[in-house]
């Protein structure tokens, strides 16, 4: 069975309306993608010519130099055992290097939660990326699960950052902890994990300053943040997320260097994919450091949040020349 | 990691070129695949990356440093030289001839706009000029707000209509207000859309055939990466951009997205953003920005050991 089908029959097991919403939130990226891997296949043989076109693709999508050249090698070398010829073949080759590249050792993505008793989750990242909003889609969806959220308002240095989070609780109504414009941040996390004891939640969401990853005050004041929930409830946080903007280009790695060293990652949140950004630097990210994507990002809007999933990820990359093969 | 050794790496092929009484064309070709390097691993765009390396090959085995007594030095020279060119060449300045000069940022989600539109005004106020801040994105939660607090900090006015009003309607009454109360410059915040959301890009038309902006600025991400030609070149043919401003230079990243984005739309960058600060933004230095991207801190000492 070609890879494709297999893909297709692995991710026809999750609902229709999941791969839909990640078809429709990922067509920019795809179109894109695809019609410059289209331009690569549909070469007369497979040649150097055509792996150096492929390396262009790759690098044009974010996934950087050194993991392209090691796609590219391990595809050349598959080539040569399987013995393919025929350029239309490499394709599914190369969804399925990068499928098992991005599951990495284990496939595990899943949010590692408690089932009983309160869950923290730490968001972490540089300015901008999209943590305060993955707070509020994921609150949202926590909500409909049937959950109590708390929120806690981390950011006390951005202008208007706490009623920014403030007004997240109120769509999706949680309550937020918070204390004033410029107070301790790591006061406002302790106060939100009280709050969270004392009301019996299930999942307390922390919210925190964007910082640049370069910045050695900012990534203390993380760190202290870090440790007072580590004090306050063991084995917490339970899940320390940095959210990642999907433009970014190589400085990504450099970002998932530094919070992981200052905060012990568990995850990845992708955010902004529905631009048309492809976010392969995820992939090196996940070669270099073996930082799971958990999630991504799809819109503004509260249900715009997906778990990531590695096949449907590379499926909906691949969409378009998924569904060629099957007319054909 | 990906960057480190780059620079060494770098050095060690000019280093070849260095003392060399002759360069050979594949002399030359060894120093470029690592300039090419460089340029990808700084995120500049791929297709950028070579039209710029085809050039300065062309420039490097030409006569000018053949010819040269030092052609490894010359060979660095070019290279600078030709980035430094990309880029520019010189500082661009604002265009603040009509009373009152309307400005217009826009750009993609979290880009600071917002953040780049307190710290514009600000450093407009220290050359005397007296601003109006104008909250144009009802969309973004607590965005009017955002505005206010900075506003707040630099000691000007917003103006503001709240969230349930029409961003072109609240543009072009912020201007009206800037007329009457003799404010020489109105900055218009707008809310971040994707260059492909057609909706948003069309407000985004209204506003500026409403209120005929003197500047606008598309504020940039210097950590963006591949995708910065696709934004540039979009938010440039819908709505002829002056100028850039590039954010977040006070990180690590090499900032490669300078280059693509000006290549593409030919827009200078006007100013770099340095920190989360209101006074921290600063005119923008292509020369500087050159041997930024390079990853060579500083390129003329390279030149001399050369
Ligand atoms: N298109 C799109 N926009 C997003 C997504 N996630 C967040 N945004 C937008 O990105 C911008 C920044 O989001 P925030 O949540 O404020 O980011 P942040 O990381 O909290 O920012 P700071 O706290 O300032 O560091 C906002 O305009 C969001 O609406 C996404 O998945 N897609
Ligand atoms: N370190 C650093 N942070 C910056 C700089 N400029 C802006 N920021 C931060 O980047 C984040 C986003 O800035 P905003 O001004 O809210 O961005 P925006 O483009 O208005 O965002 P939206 O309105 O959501 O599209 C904030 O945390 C800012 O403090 C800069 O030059 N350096
Ligand atoms: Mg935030
Ligand atoms: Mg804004």
């Amino acid at each position: 069975m070609s890879f494709f089908k297999r893909l297709k029959e692995s991710v026809s097991k999750t609902t229709e309306s999941v791969t839909q919403k990640f078809k429709d939130g990922l067509s920019k990226t795809s179109s894109s993608l695809v019609g410059a891997m289209d331009s690569v296949f549909s070469r007369n043989r497979i040649d150097e010519e055509l792996f150096e076109e492929l390396e262009d693709v790759l690098i044009g999508a974010d996934v950087g130099v050194q993991t392209t050249m090691e796609i590219v090698d391990r595809l050349r070398s598959e080539v040569k055992q399987r013995k393919v010829k025929d350029p239309a073949d490499l394709q599914p080759l190369l969804s399925e290097i990068l499928v098992e590249m991005l599951q990495g050792d284990d496939r595990d993505t899943a949010m590692n939660l408690k089932a009983d008793g309160l869950s923290i989750i730490l968001f972490v990242g540089v300015n901008g990326v999209g943590k305060t909003t993955t707070i509020g889609k994921l609150a949202h969806q926590y909500r409909q699960e049937g959950k109590r959220v708390i929120l806690a308002a981390g950011d006390t240095f951005r202008a208007g950052a706490i009623e920014q989070l403030e007004v997240w609780g109120e769509r999706v109504g949680v309550d937020v902890i918070r204390h004033q414009a410029g107070s301790d941040p790591a006061a406002v996390i302790y106060d939100g994990i009280q709050a969270a004891k004392a009301r019996g939640a299930d999942i307390l969401l922390c919210d925190t300053a964007g910082r640049l990853h370069s910045k050695v005050n900012l990534m203390e004041e993380l760190k202290k943040v870090y440790r007072v929930i580590q004090r306050e409830v063991p084995e917490a946080p339970h899940e320390t997320l940095l959210v990642l903007d999907s433009t970014t280009g190589q400085n990504a790695l450099q970002q998932a260097k530094w919070f992981n060293e200052a905060t012990r990652l568990s995850g990845i949140v992708l955010t902004k994919m529905d631009g048309t950004a492809k976010g392969g630097i995820a992939v090196a990210i996940r070669r270099e450091l073996s930082i799971p994507v958990k999630w991504i990002g799809l819109g503004e809007k509260l249900d715009d949040l997906q778990p990531f999933d590695a096949e449907q990820f590379v499926h909906a990359l691949f969409v378009q020349a998924i569904e060629k093969e099957e007319e054909a | 990691m990906a960057f480190e050794g780059l620079s060494e790496r770098l050095q060690s092929a000019l280093s070849k070129l260095r003392g060399k009484g002759k360069v050979s064309e594949s002399d030359v070709k060894a120093a470029m695949r690592e300039v090419r390097l460089a340029l990808l691993e700084a995120d500049v765009n791929f297709k950028v990356v070579k039209d710029f390396v085809a050039r300065v090959s062309e420039r490097a085995v030409g006569q000018e440093v053949m010819k040269s007594l030092t052609p490894g030095q010359q060979v660095i020279k070019v290279v600078n030289e030709e980035l430094t060119q990309l880029m520019g060449g010189q500082q661009s300045k604002l265009d603040l001839s009509s009373k009152p000069s309307v400005i217009m940022m826009v750009g993609l989600q979290g880009a600071g706009k917002t953040t780049t539109t307190g710290k514009l005004a600000h450093h407009l106020k220290k050359q005397n000029k007296h601003p109006l801040l104008v909250a144009g994105d009802v969309y973004r939660p607590a965005a009017i707000r955002q505005l206010e607090v900075l506003g707040d900090q630099i000691g000007l006015p917003v103006f503001s209509l709240g969230d349930q009003e029409n961003p072109v309607e609240i543009a072009e009454r912020g201007v009206a207000q800037a007329k009457e109360e003799g404010n020489d410059v109105v900055l218009i915040d707008t809310a971040g859309r994707l260059h492909v959301d057609e909706t948003m890009m069309d407000e985004l038309k209204a506003i500026r055939e409403k209120v005929e902006p003197d500047e606008i600025l598309l504020v940039v991400d210097a950590m963006t990466g591949q995708d910065a030609v696709n934004v540039a070149e979009s938010f440039h043919q819908e709505m002829a951009l002056t100028g850039v401003v590039l954010t977040k230079l006070d990180g690590d990243t090499r900032g490669g997205a300078a280059l693509s984005v000006k290549s593409v739309t030919d827009c200078p960058v006007k100013f770099a953003g340095m920190g989360e600060k209101v006074d921290a933004l600063e005119p923008f230095h292509p020369e500087r920005m050159a041997s930024r991207i390079l990853g060579m801190g500083d390129v003329l000492t390279l030149i001399e050991k050369a």
